[in-house]
């Protein structure tokens, strides 16, 4: 994906058992200061007319 | 290469006389100049329209799919590898096939003789290391090596890795070749830089799918941009559309793309889309030590699990 200029930080990959409740939360709460840090998306993005 | 012919019709013939093969799968003359067509020879007595040159470009491996014949096919390096990978994922048996191998030193890229002659070619001829084309009242002469396709420029495989026959000595396989200059390029832009490349790049396409049909990877029965239930990816040529189009392609082929160039080939408008699929190559390479296509005996990478696989990006 950054290979083709999405940024980094918008795709997160991580493994998370059922039982790791804790690792969950740290894992969305990275996910989410990362992505706010970013701001909204301007690639890849199609607006509900383009869709329908 | 030239006295390749003479070997691959005496070995043919041989074959589909002793009955070892149903047919033979090779190439002959193309109504144009500078053009083959992949041909299937199932009488002894049409062997002679078998034909070998530097024109030989299409990946004959993609004719073998879910054949139930016994095959003779003439394979060079790419050809070769992309047979492995029809072995590895069981789209051929491997006693099905006679491999007639043909040491490869690369494929001729006829637009690029074309647009350097600038004139339409009427006639062709080739020696050992050079071609010459006339047309319009005028000949020229190039330098095999000036002319060859990029993907054979950069080729680290041209002897066949599976064979059962051959059609000349093997040859002397480039070690000093830098693959992946392009890619880096790339990978050294910015973020913005990059997007906008694969906008200007993938702009020009008509999503004929044409790259795909001449995959020799790509065979599912339904292909992810053909579905409509669900429908996976827009079917019509919105930038997005177009370009998850071209990036999922590239992602199905992770680990089995041999780089043979038959999806650049087919290209209508010429895209490069082997920036693509040699991305992920690379990828597979730097991260997995793998080259796909030379050990039948082994899954791709993103097809198996190892305990000591490299943890890319999991957190």
């Amino acid at each position: 994906m950054e290979y083709m200029g999405i940024e980094r930080d918008r795709l997160h990959f991580s493994w998370v058992s059922s039982a790791e409740a804790t690792k969950f939360i740290t894992v969305v709460k990275e996910v989410t200061a990362a992505v706010k840090a970013l701001g909204p998306a301007t690639k890849f993005v199609k607006d509900r007319r383009q869709v329908s | 290469m030239i006295g390749y012919i003479d070997k691959i019709r005496e070995i043919s013939l041989k074959l589909l006389n002793e009955e070892k093969v149903d047919m033979v799968i090779g190439y002959r003359k193309g109504s144009l100049p500078m053009m083959t067509e992949p041909c299937f020879v199932k009488r002894p007595e049409d062997v002679e329209t078998l034909i070998w040159d530097s024109n030989c470009r299409i990946n004959l491996a993609a004719y073998l799919m879910d054949r139930k014949e016994k095959i003779g096919i003439v394979a060079k390096g790419c050809d070769s590898r992309n047979i492995i990978n029809h072995l590895v994922e069981n789209k051929i048996k491997r006693e099905q096939l006679v491999i007639i191998g043909a040491p490869c030193k690369g494929m001729i890229d006829k637009k690029a003789v074309a647009l350097q002659f600038g004139q339409d070619i009427d006639e062709y001829q080739e020696t050992e290391d050079q071609i010459t084309v006339k047309g319009g009242g005028t000949e020229k002469t190039f330098q095999k090596v000036d002319v060859l396709q990029e993907n054979c420029a950069i080729c680290n495989h041209r002897n066949p890795v599976v064979y059962d026959e051959l059609a000349g000595d093997l040859v002397e396989e480039q070690t000093d070749i830098d693959r992946y200059e392009d890619i880096r390029k790339i990978e050294a832009m910015d973020i913005d830089e990059k997007w906008n490349f694969f906008e200007d790049m993938l702009s020009p396409c008509i999503r004929c799918y044409a790259c795909r049909n001449a995959c020799p990877l790509c065979y599912c029965p339904t292909c992810f941009v053909d579905e409509s239930k669900p429908q996976w990816v827009g079917k019509s040529n919105d930038p997005n559309d177009t370009r998850t189009f071209h990036f999922l392609r590239a992602f199905h082929c992770a680990g089995r793309c041999t780089d043979c160039g038959a999806c650049e080939r087919a290209c209508p408008m010429d895209i490069p889309v082997r920036l693509l699929t040699k991305k992920l190559g690379k990828d597979c390479l730097d991260i997995y030590g793998w080259e796909a296509g030379l050990d039948p005996e082994q899954r791709p990478p993103l097809d198996t699990f190892k305990p000591d696989d490299p943890n890319v990006g999991i957190k």
